[in-house]
């Protein structure tokens, strides 16, 4: 399968490695037989009363054998996680580089936080596909050929009776327990998935359940698939419990044909009696090889749906190509709309038919002016945000920057251009100030203190313990939403590109502080082009023009002043606004 | 444990045959036919401890099943319990992790982790006490080897430990990492720095590899220490079984049995150690999900001293106080307030005045530290806790939808409601437009994994669940405006009509609201500052006047 033969790609990049953790693996497993069956090769002659001299060679082995097993086993347990380290390193960095050109993929976004928890999870599986996968199957048949040949020496039917009880341990039990454990599995897993999310809609939704007084019924419904996965699981224990079972008969069954085949044999004189205790030991320990095949086998099952789903995401081509050659970087900055509508593209197969994000959208922002666009959520604002940073490439229509469409500019000259302060902007797990020289590493101090000003972040970090160098994220401080949007402006500012693009910059902030940010943002070099994309009419009368976005559709556009004379959308919001309280 | 044991006696049984049988045909030359009833009852003995050895999986797992199932019953009646005041607190996603998955890892730690320590325990000393009678030199090097494993192994194991913690924790950092820089991905590329992050993902991942292989160097040490001891000790004693031999101080058949028991005197041990990792992250799932089930709830269930509140209910907090437990100051103070029958009362304040906690002690989400809510004179906290809340309708900010279709969520209202019931009630709401505009109408599927509603349409969907449930007492929680006037006018209307003629209480944020409220009371940092209408307090100039501010608006 293609699948298959991709991850082992991954494994093949560290190939000596690899050789080494096998080779130890087998000698260890080597040393375990080989401790047995000499033991008991070594009992029995003594029990002949061979020689001392005789025996030496025997006694040797089996104290040799008695120590390289826990030393080998040492060393090839450091060698495979070194392979498995470097294999998840490989996974990540080659995940990184699929995603990268990728982002924002409509795929990604349809749900992000689930989908991505799930990819990060499918790599961290895939990471043991050595060690508990491929391993184990590469050990199994090295020992299982190493038995076969040294019973060969004495008698071929014993060999080949031996193999084949091998192959029914290692082949045969995992697959009789996977047939018949299939359908059971699969309605397990559909029950654990209703009971979990019946779980998380208790633990999210508790205070809506605790006042519609729905907890106990809630609590029903859990304890009733409660039940039901109980029986189900009660019943695949049965089944799974069979896999170590039936190892465990088929290793004993072994020994037994096997000495069944040998008594006669030894009676004959074909093989020397003292051999038959080292013979009954040699089958019963090349067993141990197998018995982890089951688990393996079904760990590559899970390995190979966790690539697949891998694959599926990190194959789709990139929405957007940059030119092979570029135009040189925009002489003038203004951004021009013409005639745009965007759907999210159909060939996805993540969804169903898109309805019209944007339609027919034109506006133009020249270098010293200020634009805004504002409609209720919904309308599609965002998405202009998206597109003049070129994340997609509009479904008709145009996008113009300086003159030329996007689609002629390299990577690097449309984000130098263009500084954005988006709406869920990320926080990394770093200090503040690291997360603020994102925007532009080689800021100074002075530049810094500068834009968290104008962002009205200053009062803020002066009451952090370690200022700027507090750390954030998840481990680190926790940031409202008022001042992660800071946050987002303070690094649009440092950025100052000659175009900014502001959505919703203030929309958890309260009134005093809006105002006083905006003021900040807007009065700013007179040769940037600005537009501001947002539902909170603040400060619209320095707009240049206003653009009010239903549903996808400029329905109205002006000054602040004859939009409101227009008595219409905008004037109708204003009203809105105007209800609202001070209550931020 | 029970069938583990009598497993290891199977398997003595086993290997007594075994050698015997080896020991006749080698030694004294018997045929196949000879010792064909001893090979017939070595197969016996094959299956019986294979049934043993299947018997005892089947027991274990079922034991662990009924642990994980009672245990996560138990964990959400008590999460349900403590209510949202500490679901919020808590990260849900950490609360939600631990219910579902912290539950599974209990399987490793109860169904074979502690089971496994017992047989560990006495497996070793069965098969040392039957030795010994017949063989004590054996028995002696093989217990002797015994202790000196466990001993070795906290000594080496202890070291690493502290390492190895550090180690998991800095693996889950880096898993973190991974995950934050995807999820960062937008902000990186809007940046230009989406290109020099893979360089960074690299390298974070081979320093990682690095660190974790020293500790691992010593981590391994400890199970290393185990292995050697036994192997080697096996060693000796076949070593030692020869040299007997040879002077003649031993036969055979004990020789070769001692030999094939060897093994299954450290088998438990070493099993063990391969269910250790596993056991460990279930053993701290389950100190977990107890330290959970020990924190005390917030609310009494109730003393049942009253059953039954009629018609319309007037409501008064009496110098009510309530300070969050991790917090210093008091989120409410000295609260005196009356809600009249059939009255609607607007609160309002700046956020953290403590509006939110006002609702949850009416909700009886938490209980007041001093003061006294009661309704129509009775104490709430006279009745069951559920039967008070039967009285109450709330509309929060941002309703929860649940894993089902429209209809299911809005019948929660009211079980037994009726179609027509519920689809009055969304009328009613202003919702029935938007859900008969959806591809299964009232059978589409949202919440979780459904069809996505807009702020407004939730909203106005619990305002249906509020008609259906037709309480005295109404709640309410306004969202703040994402200017949709459609959606401002649909939810204005649909409130005028919940409103009346009942007790209302609305956090409110808008002008329209606090005019068509009865009274208004304002808080301030925890305490109660003013109350009237909207005219008395705007001529007072107080606290409400400077929220209704002109500036807040643009020109008009």
């Amino acid at each position: 399968m293609r699948v298959l033969l991709r991850l082992l790609g991954f494994l093949g990049a560290h190939r000596w490695q690899v050789a080494l953790a096998v080779v130890l693996g087998v000698v260890m497993m080597a040393s375990n037989l080989g401790l047995l069956s000499v033991a008991a090769y070594l009992i029995a002659a003594s029990a002949l009363q061979y020689g001392l001299s005789q025996l030496t060679l025997s006694m040797f082995l089996v104290q040799i054998f008695g120590i390289s097993r826990a030393a080998f086993r040492y060393l090839e347990r450091l060698v495979s996680h070194n392979v498995t380290f470097k294999l998840l390193a490989s996974l990540r960095t080659w995940l990184y580089g699929r995603l990268e050109p990728l982002y924002p993929a409509r795929l990604l976004e349809h749900r992000t936080g689930d989908l991505l928890s799930r990819i990060v999870k499918d790599v961290e599986e895939l990471e043991n596909v050595y060690l508990r996968a491929f391993s184990p199957v590469i050990v199994a048949v090295a020992i299982s050929a190493l038995t076969f040949v040294a019973l060969y020496i004495f008698d071929p039917l014993l060999a080949s009776v031996t193999l084949g009880f091998l192959a029914l341990s290692g082949v045969g039990v995992p697959l009789l327990v996977s047939v018949l454990a299939r359908r059971l599995g699969q309605r397990e897993l559909e029950l654990r998935a209703e009971l979990n999310v019946r779980i998380v809609d208790g633990i999210q939704g508790v205070q809506d359940l605790l006042a519609l007084g729905q907890a106990s019924g809630q609590q029903g419904k859990i304890e009733d698939l409660g039940r039901k996965l109980g029986r189900m699981q009660k019943r695949m224990a049965s089944i799974t419990g069979l896999q170590s079972t039936l190892n465990d008969l088929t290793m004993n069954l072994a020994m037994l044909t096997i000495l069944f085949l040998a008594i006669p044999l030894v009676n004959e004189g074909r093989i020397p009696g003292v051999y038959l205790a080292f013979l009954a030991l040699l089958v019963l320990g090349s067993f141990e090889a197998v018995q982890p095949l089951g688990t393996a086998f079904q760990f590559l099952g899970r390995s190979l749906h966790a690539g697949e789903r891998l694959f599926e995401v990190s194959d789709a081509r990139p929405q957007v190509t940059y030119p092979d050659e570029p135009l040189p970087p925009p002489g003038s900055h203004t951004l021009e709309f013409d005639h745009v509508s965007f759907r999210y593209h159909e060939d996805e197969a993540y969804h169903e038919d898109e309805a019209l994000v944007l339609d027919d959208v034109s506006f133009k922002v020249e270098p010293g002016s200020r634009v805004a666009i504002v409609g209720p959520s919904g309308s599609g604002k965002s998405t202009i945000a998206s597109l003049a940073l070129r994340f997609w490439d509009p479904t008709e229509g145009e996008i113009r920057l300086g003159g030329h469409s996007l689609r002629g500019y390299a990577e690097e000259a449309l984000r130098n251009a263009i500084g954005v302060a988006v709406q869920d902007t990320h926080l990394f797990n770093e200090t503040l100030r690291d997360n603020l020289l994102l925007a532009r590493p080689g800021a100074t101090d002075l530049e810094i203190d500068s834009a968290v000003e104008k962002a009205r972040l200053g009062e803020f970090v002066s009451s952090l313990p370690r200022g700027l160098y507090t750390p954030l994220g998840e481990q680190g401080l926790r940031l409202s939403g008022g001042e992660r949007q800071r946050v987002a402006v303070a690094r649009a500012l440092l950025r100052d590109a000659p175009v900014l693009i502001l959505d919703e910059p203030t929309a958890n902030l309260d009134p005093a502080t809006e105002h006083e940010l905006l003021a900040a943002v807007y009065e700013q070099t007179p040769d940037r082009a600005t537009l501001v994309i947002t539902h909170r009419l603040v400060h619209m009368e320095r707009m240049d023009e206003i653009l009010v976005l239903e549903a996808g559709r400029i329905v109205e556009r002006g000054t602040h002043q004859t939009l409101l004379e227009n008595n219409g959308h905008y004037k109708r919001m204003v009203d809105v606004q105007n209800q609202l309280l001070a209550t931020v | 444990m029970v069938l583990g044991v009598l497993g290891a006696a199977a398997t003595i049984a086993q290997m007594a045959l075994l050698s015997k049988v080896v020991d006749r045909v080698f030694l004294d030359g018997e045929s196949l036919g000879q010792v064909g009833t001893l090979l017939l009852l070595l197969l016996g003995a094959v299956v019986l401890r294979s049934g043993l050895l299947w018997l005892r999986e089947i027991s274990a797992e079922r034991g662990a099943i009924y642990v994980k199932g009672e245990l996560r019953e138990r964990l959400f009646a008590h999460l349900m319990h403590l209510g949202p005041g500490y679901t919020k607190g808590e990260r849900t996603g950490e609360l939600v992790a631990t219910a579902v998955e912290g539950t599974e890892r209990l399987d490793a730690y109860v169904g074979r982790y502690l089971p496994q320590m017992a047989l560990s325990a006495l497996v070793p000393l069965l098969v040392a006490a039957y030795v010994l009678p017949f063989d004590w030199i054996s028995a002696v090097l093989l217990l002797v080897s015994a202790p000196a494993i466990p001993v070795l192994m906290v000594l080496v194991g202890s070291h690493a430990e502290k390492h190895m913690q550090r180690q998991w924790s800095a693996l889950s950092r880096m898993s973190a990492h991974f995950l934050d820089v995807l999820q960062g991905l937008s902000t990186l590329k809007a940046f230009g720095r989406g290109a020099a992050e893979r360089e960074r993902v690299a390298k974070v991942s081979d320093e990682f590899r690095e660190r974790t292989l020293k500790v691992l160097r010593y981590a391994f040490l400890s199970g290393f220490v185990l292995e050697f001891i036994a192997t080697l000790s096996i060693a000796l004693v076949a070593v030692a079984l020869g040299v007997r031999l040879l002077i003649g101080s031993i036969a055979f058949e004990p020789a070769f049995l001692v030999l094939l028991l060897a093994p299954e005197f450290f088998r438990p041990l070493r099993e063990l150690g391969v269910y250790r990792h596993a056991g460990m992250e279930g053993k701290a799932a389950a100190e977990r999900i107890f330290e959970i089930l020990n924190t005390p709830a917030p609310v009494s269930p109730g003393s049942g001293a009253a059953t039954k509140l009629g018609g319309r209910l007037e409501i008064e907090l009496s110098d009510v106080e309530y300070t969050y437990p991790e917090s210093g100051r008091p989120a409410l103070s000295g609260i005196n307030l009356t809600l009249p029958a059939g009255s609607c009362t607007a609160l309002v304040g700046r956020s953290g005045a403590g509006k939110s906690t006002l609702v949850n002690l009416l909700m009886r989400f938490v209980d007041p530290e001093q003061g006294r809510i009661s309704a129509n004179g009775t104490p709430i906290t006279d009745l069951p806790v559920e039967l008070w809340r039967e009285n109450l309708a709330l509309v929060p900010q941002r309703p929860y939808l649940f894993y089902g279709t429209v209809l299911e969520n809005i019948r929660l209202a009211r079980p037994e409601a009726t179609q027509e019931e519920v689809e009055r009630a969304a009328e009613l709401a202003g919702a029935a437009e938007f859900i008969d505009r959806l591809p299964q109408g009232y059978d589409t599927g949202i919440g979780e994994r459904g069809v996505r509603l807009s702020g407004g349409e939730a909203q106005r969907l619990a305002i249906a669940r509020a008609f259906l449930k037709d309480a005295p007492v109404l709640i309410m929680d306004e969202s703040t405006s994402s200017l949709d006037p459609e959606s401002e006018r649909l939810i204005g209307d649909a409130l005028e009509l919940l409103m009346r003629d009942r007790t209302v209480l609305v956090i409110a944020h808008r002008l329209n609201t606090v005019y068509r409220a009865d009274y208004i009371a304002v808080l301030d940092d925890g305490y109660l500052v003013e109350t009237g209408t909207h005219a008395e307090l705007i001529e007072r100039e107080g606290p409400y006047a400077r929220l209704v501010d002109t500036y807040n608006r643009t020109l008009a």
